[in-house]
This record gives structure tokens, sequence and C-alpha cells, in this order.
């Protein structure tokens, strides 16, 4: 019989033409189920119980079986099949507890063949034998599965799931005694139809219910089923515990699931809730769906496979009202809209990457990488099997090994942790930010640093001596001396330029060195190169000043400096209100004189005390500096040229130590985004304070209001125990003062660590010191305090 | 007085310790701290031994103490704490100092103290539920002790509720006890509000919102609304009013909050349900719960008789029973006939449809006395807006809301996965408290044994989702009429939709023959099935917003 079924239904599987298509319903649909050859499908629902035939171009309703004025209840149907068999008849499952058959053949308007209401609750689910004609097998909230023979008027058999209610009954494919059935409570029960006294086997198959199950229509043993818990699990039920062999994770709770014909390892689903999208899966790529129907705009309550033998026609009933056959052609591949590539970060800084090879092979056609690449493809991984329609994709994994010590962030650490944002004059901020940067050996930082002090010391400020003796240290000054003004902006420009090159090789350095004697060859050169760089201006420099550039004395001497200062600067002050032309006036006269002494003399004479005896000029001349906005593009060209390099350190630092001068010139979008990046680092490095300081010291709205966020701690009392209430260190319970130092028995002022278990606390050193020479609270409360 | 309460609080952590020396330890603490206390008082109260001002500033939190004492003496699931309460409390007695003593007997207003589970006497299962509970909240609320009857269920229930108030979840901790006041208020449910106002402002909630919604955030002001729907008519809710608390702007919801406040809501809308459905009396320790004037014989008539404590009650009992003989014996024959015939009377569809109309239309009929409303004190309005809204009538005519129908949007395949989703966690213990009180069965009716009460429990879980329209096509309503007799029903629908007009009399005058326990069983049926049907159509509403 098993045979001549399968001859028959495979006879008509040529004919199938279509194209993806849908039709309105008048109510949402429960659930649908096709004839044997697929030329017509019959959507069931509460309010709606149709047959449509299937044809080329679209659906055709062919038969409305609800009939009556005022329907009963029992049209409303929780689900419905045709038989397989026998195409005039129908079977659906009532909400009311109602098992009903429908005979097409029947001359009258009213279809109804036989009418069983011997179950209590909802039929769940009802299901015809797959080659016997008058076997009707149905599943019900009431925990109790029905055998009918149709000849009959009532059941012939009774299955009892132990008052667990079954939400799906589904016979074998292939044995023909065997069906399962899926409970609410997560198992799921194999029976032999000629046994209802007791269940052949039972296993759990998934927490809270399970929704659904599908043999596979050619492997015996195969066993799907969906639940609550969003899984789709294949078992093989051959063996002698049920073996789960597949298991695919979907998004949302498994509402049905089908197994695709002639195509062994996929199988559709659609959820229950919130997700409204069909899936195909391969079982064995479980991650991504093989393909996706995303047509439906509510739950897709029923899914069917057009023909048991055609696997490119998929039929779906939903909550929205509409019918839709779908083109497996015309599904969505996720697969194609998937990343090809993966990269990951190991713990230690190794970078692993796989992508497709065809990818790889054309990336190492290019230069390898600066410093030097350290590819190792580790395996190939080819997919085996012949029959499958992906594309065979080979991937190459490569890991990128990083040596520790060239990868190290040192150098942000330190610099963030030494460099001044705030509390001192701009200039020396500058100054001591240069000289960080120059410590740890990042020349063009550092000159940086000194350019900014350079451009936006405002010679009218108490801060000018410091400038002007800076000037004549570092580097940068001959720049304005030795070319001519008109060059400033573009002199300026070349020098940016030059940080980019030395930038990016430097770049190249720490992130993807492997860090042998390559690197160090490397940064030798680039240090080299660099201080070329400088050597070329401190030529004209060292005329003026003998001083090693960036020696301590010279910043005493700075300090000094500072402390002669205040006439000078009133005087300043003055000529900068007598000159607003300043900037011309500049011009011409930097354009007047040539000579780099000349100019250095100029800029020296603000300060007499610097003990130069150059030309002197009168000083009230001009004023030889261009006002701070002049320069405001170029800084804000470098801020992001920074930025993009990925040393968003310095833009940021840069950004709170200029503070207003630059502020306005950048947008707060790009500021912003700074400041998150760089604090976000900060944070990774654990380098708290820094991050807090930053946060204060922001301007952006949303930056500062980082601070406001969750500023309350919630401490004890040590004494009492209990939450402290909102305001100081006095419990107001016990009133007892709460931070006492269970070491020394002193109020704790500054640094108060407690411990978050037993609440007492004191001097961090205390606590420390106490923690290394006993596990227990110092206070004698008995709690293991853990110092961490 | 709610701060100083909160102060008082402080000490008393250390009593909930499963150790017995740290539970001594702290004991000791409190002994100094009262005794230091009753020697500053002292002098001032033997120097006026008759000031009435019993309440008074100085000695306002001395008298909280003591009354906290006193509930420890009674209520501490610890052999030793209480004892020793007991004893100091004396010692403070001996000192010359007036001690409170509990006002009104037991948890519960409607059944004799001797009948609740004593603390002293409880099985190992319940003593250590009760140690939970009471290490949790440094308490064990009068709640937890008559559900103490259903140890499983009581279970669950404490679990949930520690989980929604007090671990992760998306709402902070005293947004979350402020929802449950706006629930409980909702309902005038006085005991659950003191209770969450203390818990409120022990986890640093700003006194100012007591005020009223006025002074909360405007957050939680637009949730008055659908608090005030849920609680009364629920089946008003459409996504509009979900869209309105999502829509994106300052204060706004997101969904895992509103989420959570929903069921916040429900809970609490149906805990007060349950709180006035066994006459929960004020916690001991709380306004209202004790009383330090010593025992007048006036007073005590008025009061223990009027909490049914009294022995005239008593011979009432046993003439009632007389009364009543058989109430049983019939209940179970219909069950018995119902289950029998079910295969031979076989309505018609129209006849099933008619059935629930009927039993609906008839739950209207079902008049809650009007004649004994009390007014809503000015305390616990002032959380709510709009106190004229109230439950009406599911169906009434000339206003058409169409049928919730249970199979279209069912907890366990739509509800539950939805709350998972958005509140990982709490689906499942949901999930299970619905189980449970569902499922609970003893077997037992009144004196009978092995009874298949699945029936009735259907019934009147049935009964009060139909009460908010929600129907079951596999249900056939001429059961709830043959189960559920008149004063059973009226009971039933004070509770679910008017909880705060329940009586003792209403209490008294359903099931006679049963126990105390099986009145609370239903009254877990009732909680949990209100909570289901309105968490069903908040739900409905969310995901109707979100598709």
């Amino acid at each position: 019989m098993e045979k001549m079924s399968r001859v028959t239904t495979a006879l008509s599987s040529n004919s199938i033409t279509g194209r993806t298509m849908f039709c309105h319903l008048d109510a949402p649909a429960n659930a649908i189920s096709v004839c044997r050859d697929a030329t017509q499908v019959v959507v069931a629902g509460r309010n709606i119980f149709k047959i449509y035939t299937l044809e080329e171009e679209q659906f055709v309703e062919k038969l409305n079986l609800r009939v009556g004025r005022k329907p009963s209840l029992n049209f409303s149907c929780a689900d419905v099949m045709w038989h397989q068999m026998e195409e005039n008849l129908l079977a659906t499952a009532a909400t009311n507890g109602a098992v009903v058959t429908w005979n097409l053949g029947k001359p009258s308007r009213n279809k109804q063949d036989q009418l069983f209401t011997e179950h209590k609750r909802t039929v769940n689910k009802v299901c015809f034998h797959p080659t016997e004609v008058y076997m009707l097998l149905s599943g019900s909230q009431d925990g109790f599965m029905k055998c009918f023979d149709l000849r009959k008027k009532e059941s012939v058999s009774t299955f009892s799931g132990q008052s667990e209610s079954v939400r799906d009954v589904q016979f074998s494919m292939k044995d023909y005694f065997t069906f399962a059935a899926s409970f609410e409570n997560g198992n799921v029960q194999l029976w032999d139809i000629r046994r209802p006294d007791r269940y052949e086997r039972m296993f759990t198959a998934h927490t809270g219910p399970v929704f659904c199950c599908d043999w596979h229509p050619d492997d015996r043993g195969w066993l799907a089923t969906g639940g609550r818990d969003k899984m789709v699990k294949v078992w093989d039920m051959t063996t002698n515990r049920p073996k789960e062999i597949y298991c695919v994770q979907t998004i949302a709770s498994v509402a049905r699931v089908k197994w695709r014909p002639e195509k062994k390892f996929h199988l559709a689903t659609c959820s229950m809730m919130v997700d409204h999208n069909i899936y195909v899966w391969d079982v064995r790529r479980p991650f991504i769906p093989f393909a996706t129907f995303e047509e439906h705009k509510d739950v897709t309550t029923g899914i069917v496979w057009r023909h048991q033998h055609d696997p490119h026609f998929l039929l779906s009933g939903s909550k929205d009202s509409t019918l839709y056959q779908h083109m497996f052609k015309d599904a969505t591949r996720p697969v194609d809209k998937a990343n090809p590539e993966g990269l990951c970060f190991g713990l230690f800084g190794d970078l692993a990457f796989a992508a497709k090879e065809s990818l790889i092979s054309s990336d190492t056609n290019r230069k390898p990488y600066p410093g030097g690449d350290r590819r190792y493809p580790i395996f190939f991984f080819k997919k085996p099997d012949p029959t499958e329609q992906f594309a065979h994709v080979s991937s190459a994994l490569s890991v990128f090994e990083t040596d520790l010590d060239s990868n190290r962030m040192d150098w942000f650490v330190k610099t963030a942790q030494l460099y001044l944002l705030s509390g001192k004059p701009f200039a020396e901020l500058c100054d001591h930010n240069a000289k960080v940067a120059q410590e740890l050996k990042r020349p063009q930082v550092s000159t940086t640093w000194t350019m900014l002090r350079i451009m936006f010391s405002d010679p009218a400020n108490l801060t000018a001596p410091g400038l002007n003796h800076n000037l004549s240290k570092l580097g940068p000054m001959p720049l304005m001396n030795s070319f001519s003004i008109k060059e400033i902006g573009p002199g300026v420009g070349t020098e940016s330029r030059l940080e980019r090159s030395k930038g990016e090789s430097r770049q190249d350095n720490i992130h993807l060195d492997p860090g042998n004697s390559h690197i160090s060859n490397n940064e030798e050169n680039e240090e080299t190169e660099g201080s070329e760089g400088q050597a070329e201006y401190m030529f004209i420099d060292a005329e003026l000043d003998d001083d090693d550039l960036y020696s301590m004395e010279h910043d005493n001497q700075a300090e000094e400096q500072e402390y002669t200062l205040p006439q000078e600067a009133f005087q300043l002050r003055h000529e900068i209100i007598d000159n607003p032309s300043a900037p011309e006036h500049l011009q011409q006269d930097k354009a007047d004189s040539p000579h780099v002494s000349g100019n250095e003399a100029e800029v020296t004479c603000l300060t007499p005390i610097e003990s130069f005896s150059l030309i002197s000029i009168s000083q009230p001349l001009y004023n030889p500096h261009l006002p701070a906005s002049f320069f405001c593009p170029i800084v804000r060209e470098m801020l992001s040229y920074y930025a993009e390099q990925g040393d968003v350190q310095m833009a940021v630092s840069v950004l709170i130590v200029l503070g207003e001068r630059i502020r306005k010139e950048i947008d707060d979008l790009t500021q912003e985004h700074w400041y998150m990046s760089y604090i976000d680092l900060l944070q990774r490095f654990e380098l708290w304070n820094v991050s807090n300081e930053v946060i204060k010291l922001s301007t952006c709205s949303a930056i500062t209001c980082l601070n406001q966020a969750s500023t309350t701690l919630h401490i004890n009392c040590s004494n009492c125990k209990r939450p402290m209430s909102n305001k100081g260190w006095i419990c107001d319970r016990c009133h007892q003062c709460a931070s006492i130092c269970a070491v020394c028995h002193h109020v704790v002022k500054g640094l108060f660590v407690w411990c978050q278990g037993c609440s007492h606390g004191g001097h961090l050193e205390h606590i420390m010191n106490w923690l290394k020479s006993s596990a227990h609270c110092p206070a004698g409360c008995g709690h293991q305090c853990e110092y961490t | 007085m709610e701060v100083q309460d909160q102060e008082s609080v402080g000490r008393w952590d250390g009593l909930g310790s499963r150790d017995a020396s740290s539970r001594s330890e702290a004991m000791d603490n409190i002994c100094q701290e009262v005794m230091r206390k009753v020697e500053v008082i002292g002098p001032i109260l033997s120097s006026a031994p008759s000031s009435p001002a019993l309440g008074g500033p100085p000695n306002s939190d001395l008298n909280d103490t003591l009354a906290h004492l006193l509930m420890l003496s009674k209520r501490c699931p610890f052999e030793d704490v209480r004892e020793r309460c007991i004893r100091l409390l004396r010692a403070v007695q001996d000192l010359g100092i007036r001690i409170p003593r509990p006002l009104g007997n037991g948890p519960s207003r409607f059944i004799p103290e001797k009948e609740i589970l004593q603390v002293s006497k409880v099985d190992t299962r319940t003593q250590s539920i009760f140690e939970d509970a009471f290490a949790a909240l440094g308490r064990l609320d009068n709640i937890s002790l008559v559900m103490g009857f259903h140890p499983q269920y009581l279970e669950s229930f404490l679990r949930t509720q520690h989980y929604l108030l007090q671990m992760d979840g998306p709402l902070p901790l005293h947004y979350r006890h402020y929802i449950g006041i706006m629930a409980a208020a909702r309902h005038q449910c006085s005991y659950l509000v003191n209770l969450h106002v203390n818990d409120f402002l022990q986890v640093g909630g700003d006194l100012k919102w007591l005020n009223g919604l006025d002074e909360a955030p405007r957050k939680l002001q637009q949730l008055g609304e659908l608090n005030k729907i849920l609680a009364h008519r629920p089946w008003l809710l459409t996504k509009e009013h979900m869209e309105r608390l999502l829509k994106a702007e300052e204060h706004s919801w997101s969904l895992a909050e509103l989420i959570h406040a929903v069921v916040l809501l429900t809970h609490y809308h149906s805990l007060a349900s349950f709180t006035f459905g066994c006459g929960i009396t004020p916690e001991i320790h709380c306004d209202g719960g004790h009383t330090f004037r010593p025992p007048s014989l006036s007073q005590y008539c008025v009061c223990d008789i009027a909490n049914g404590n009294g022995h005239a009650n008593h011979h009432d009992d046993v003439f009632g029973n007389q009364d009543v003989c058989g109430e049983v014996e019939v209940l179970m024959e219909r069950m018995r006939h119902l289950q029998e015939c079910r295969d031979d009377e076989e309505a018609s569809q129209e006849e099933m449809a008619t059935r629930f109309e009927r039993e609906k239309t008839e739950s209207m009929l079902v008049v809650t006395a009007e004649d004994e409303e009390c007014v809503p004190s000015r305390d616990i309005s002032r959380h709510f807006e709009d106190p004229s809204y109230g439950y009406k009538d599911f169906s009434r005519r000339g206003e058409h809301v169409p049928t919730f129908r249970a199979q279209d949007y069912s907890w366990e395949d739509h509800g539950f996965s939805l709350v998972n989703r958005l509140y990982p966690d709490v689906g499942q213990m949901l999930d299970e408290k619905f189980q449970m009180a569902y499922n609970l069965t003893y077997n037992t009716m009144a004196t009978h044994k092995d009874v298949d009460t699945s029936m009735l429990r259907r019934a009147i879980w049935n009964y009060i989702h139909c009460m908010f329209g929600i129907r079951y096509d596999d249900y056939d309503y001429g059961e709830i009429n043959q189960l559920l007799d008149r004063s059973f029903k009226i009971y039933i629908k004070t509770m679910v939709c008017s909880p705060e007009k329940t009586t003792k009399r209403m209490y008294e005058s359903f099931w006679r023959q049963f126990q105390h326990s099986e009145k609370v069983h239903v009254n877990l049926l009732l909680m949990e099935a209100r909570m289901q049907a309105e968490l069903l159509y908040a739900l409905r509403a969310i995901t109707r917003y979100m598709t």
C-alpha cells in the first residue's frame, strides 16, 4: 500500500508550475493543508473554512465550507488536514473540542460528514493515517489522543498522555503502527496504535511546550520537534535512547515544522509570536537560515509544502489573512547577505581573520603590511558534501600574531596618566604635554603641542614668557622665523603632512608589527627620520639657542621667568587693543624682515628677561602674533587627522587644553564621538581617574552627563549594617560615623575602602596591609574580606 | 511615622540569619538599644504616667521599636527570637513602660487565628519557606502566613514576588515599589500601600512622590492610565495605549520596562484582591496593627467580635453548619452528574454560545453590595487619578467589545513567549505560578476525601475569565451555573471586580461547610485567574503594537 501511494503521488509531480502569489482571505488562518495532487489547498481558521484551487497565476476560491447563517463553533478550526489518499476527505479540529470530518463528495451545501465530540477541551491537531483511508488521529488539550475509524460513530481507542495537553500528533511515514505525540510539558511520546494502554517510549525534548513535530518523509528514524524554547531539534529514533542529532536555534517559539521534500537536511519553520517569517533551515548549518520567506505581515500559522515530492513550492497561511504560495527561487537567502569575513581579537591581541579564499588570494597580491606580514594560513575548510547546493566555499583562516611588546599600549597609558589637561595656564599645559610626548619618544606629538602653544598663546596673557621661552627652545619656532609669513599656512600644512607620513608608519608599527627585529629597525629608522626632520629646524634654531632642547633646566628657567612678567603683560595687552588689524600688519612686517635673527629678536623682545642680545627693535611697532582664530582651520584639520589615525587621545587632549579656542570650530557630534572613543579606551585600560577627569573637563553636555549617571553609592553602615541613607557618613540610625577605619579606629578622610560583604573598611593602606596578613575582616566580624 | 519606621527597621537585619549565634548577637544589640532608650524615656513617663500622648514624639521611636518587637514575638519564624522578644517586652513592661498589644487577632479578619498556621507549629518545608521570606524582607507578612495553608504555592509566589521586586530587571527598585503602590492604591488596599511605602523609602525612594502621582516623575504618571484601565476594564486596552507609552520621547518606556511594569501592576491588582478576599489585617508593626491602650472590656468586645474571633461567633458557626448541612454533598453530586451526563445531553452550538452570553450577563446582575461602600481614604487615593473609574460590566448594552477568544491568544502559547522574550525568567516563574494555582488540589472537599476537583477549579477559573470577557470555546458555561451558587458568585465577583467591598459576611456566606484552607485556596485561584486575565489583555495589546 505504501508503495502504491508513492507511485501515484510521484506520477503527478511533474505538472506543477506557478509563481509566488497570494490572495486575501476574509479572516486569519489557523492552518492549511493541500490535497494529494497539489491542485487545491484548504484554509481553516476561527472564521474561515475555504478551499482554493491553485492555478498558474492565482488562487481561485473554489468552495466555502463554512455554511449556515450563524456557523457553530464546530467550524472554528484549530487544525485541518486533507487526506492524502482520499481526495474528498478532510478533517478539522475545532476549538470547542469537536473533531469533524468533511466529505466533499456530498451533494448538499453542508459537507459535514462525521462529528466526534469526545474530547473535553480544544483539539489541537488531527492527523490522517498516511496510507490507511479510515484512520484518523486527534490530540487535544485535555491530554487525550483518540484514534477514530471513520466507518464507526466513535473512537476506537484512546491514548492518555497523563493529563498533559497534547500539542501535535503525527503518524510515522514509514512505520505503519507508530505515531508521535508532543506535549505541553516538553515531552514527546511514541505510541503503537495497537496498544492504547501505554506509550512505547517517552523522552523530554524541550523545556516548555513542544508545539510541533514532523517525521522525516524518507528517513525512518528522524523526528523533528519544535518548541516554545525557540529550538528545533532533530531526533534519531532508531537508537535505544532517542538521540538529538541536530539542533537549530531560532529567534522565537517554533509553531510549525515541516521537512522539505526531496531534501534530506532541509526543514521549514514558522514561529508563533513576534517573528513573521518562514525559514528553511539546513539542519547541518543551524546558525543561519538557508532561505527565508518574508512576505507575511503577521505571524504565520500554517505552512505546507505543496507537493510531497516537489521542494520548490511552499504554501503558507497567516494571521494577516493572506494565503501565499512561495516559490523557492524567490526566497531571500540570508547567507548571501551575511558577512563573508570574520575577524576576532584573541585574548593577547592576536588577530584571527577568516575569509573566502578568493578574497584572500587577491589580497595577497597587495604589498605585505609594512610591519612584516605574519599571516599563517591555519587550515582550509572544504565542505565535503557534493549533493549540496551550497557553493563550495573554502575559507582561509589567518592568524596575525602580535608580539606583546610591540602591541603594548604603554605609551597610551603613560600619556593618559602624565598629560595635564587643566589646572595650569595654557602654555604650561602645552609645554608639559609636549615634554611628556617627547619622553615617550613621540616627537611629532610633542611638536604638535609646541606648535599649538605658539599658535594660541595670547601675547597679552600672563603666560607669554613661557611662550617665548619655549619658542626659543623648541623646533617649530624656526618655521615661523625662517619662512616668510605668507608661507605660514602652507608651512604648517607641510609640517602636518610630514607628521602624517610619519604617523602612518608609526601606526603600522603599533598595530601590526610582530615585534621582531624588523620592527625595531623600522622604529629606529623612523626615529632617525624624525630627528632628521627635527634637526633641519634645529639647524636654524641652534643659532639662537644652544640649550638642550628638552632639558629640565630650561623648564625651570621658564618658571623663574614667569615671576617677573606681569608688567610686561599689561603693556602688551594694550598693544593688542591698539592694533586690531594685526594680521595684515604683521604680515607686512614679517615680509619686510627677511632675517631670521630679526624675527627672533622681535619675538624675544617681548620678554626682555630672555638673555638674547640680538638686535633690539622697539617692540610697540607691531604685534608679532597672529590671532588665534587664524590657525583654527589648521588645528581642526590636525585634530581630525589624529583622530582618524586612531590617536583619539591626542585629539581629545588638545580639544580640552585648547578649550574655547577651538571648540566652536568642530561640530559637537564629532567632539562627542571623540570623547566617547577616548573615554571608552581609558576605561578599557582601567584608567578610571583619567577617564573621569576627561568627562569632567569635556564641554559636550552628552559627555558631562555621563558623570551624573549612577552617582549613588549604596553603602551600609559599618555599625548597624543597614543601608546608609542619603547624606553624609553619619548613620542616621545608630548615629555613629560609618567611615571609621577598622584598623586604626580613626575617621577616614580621603580614600576609603570597604568590604561589600560586611561593610567594614578603612584607610586604603591600612586595609591593604591588614589583608596581607589576615584573611578576615579587621573589625573582627568574622567575614572573610578580600582585597582585589 | 513612615520614616521613623524605616529607621527602626535598621537594626533588625541580623535576626534573619539562619545562624543561631548571629541571631542571638543581633538580639543582644537590640536589647541594649531598647534598654538605653527606655532609660532615656523612663523619667518622662513616670513623671506623667497619665500622659495620653502615647505616640508623642519623645518616645515614638521607642514605641516603634516595641511594636516591631511585638511583631517579631508573634511572627518571627525563629523560636529563639520570638522568646527573647517576649522576654524583652516583659522586661520593658516591668520597668513601667507601656507595651503594645496586637489589634485584632491573627493575620486575617475572616479566619480565626487558631485556624491559621502558627509560626511555631509548621512542618519543615513551610518553616524553611518562612525563614527564607523572613531573611529576604525582615518580616513575615500576613499574606504569607495566610498563604501558608498552601506551602507549594507560597514558595512559587514568594519566589516570583522576590524576583519582581528585588532581582535583575529593567526598572529601578524604587520604581517597582512605587508601581506596586499605584496598583494597590487603585483598589484602595491600604495594607499593601503601607507595606510598600516602607519598602519604597527603604530602597531610597523620594518621599515627595508619596504625596501623590503628581509629584512622581512624568514617566510614572503616564502609567496611571494603564493602571486604571488594567485594574477595572482591561478589555478596553488597545495598542494605542501602548503606543502612547512607548513612543520615543523623553519620558517614554522601553518595551522591557513596560512588560515589567505590566507584570507588577497585574501582580498587585490581584494581590489586592487576595488581601481583601482573605481579610488580611494590618501588619502588627504597621499603623493600625497594634495599640498601646490597655485592653478595656468594652474594647475587647468590639474589636474581637468584629474580627470574628469572639465566642458568640463560634456558636454561630455551629448553628450555621447545621443549617447548610449537605451543601457539599449537593455540590459533589452535581459534579458527578456533570461528569457522567456530559455525553448524554449534547448541547447545540448555539446553546453553548448563549450559555456564555448568559453567564456573562448574569455576572452583571450579581450586584456587589453598594451600600457597604467604603470611602477611599485620602491617604491612598492620592496615588492614583480618577477615583470614580471602576469596574464596569464587560458587556453592557450599547457598547460592544469583541469577546476575547482564549484560543487565539493564550498565556501558554503567546503570553509566555512575549514576557520571556522581554523580561527573561519571569515568564517561566509566572507560568509555574499559574500552573501551580490551577493544578493545586488535595483531592478533598470539606470533609470528603478523594474528590476530583478539577471541574470545580476550572469552573471558577473560567468564570473569572468570563467576567473579563475571555471565552473558552471548549467550555460549557452551563457548568458554572451548576457548580457555583449565588453567594459564591457574589463573593467572586466582588473580590475580583471591586475587592475593597468584600465583607466578612460575603466570605462567610459561601461554602459554609468548607474549611478555611479551602477558601484560601479559592482565593488563590481567583487571584491568579484575575492576574492572567489582565496580563492577557495587556500582552495582547503589546503584541498588536509590535506587529
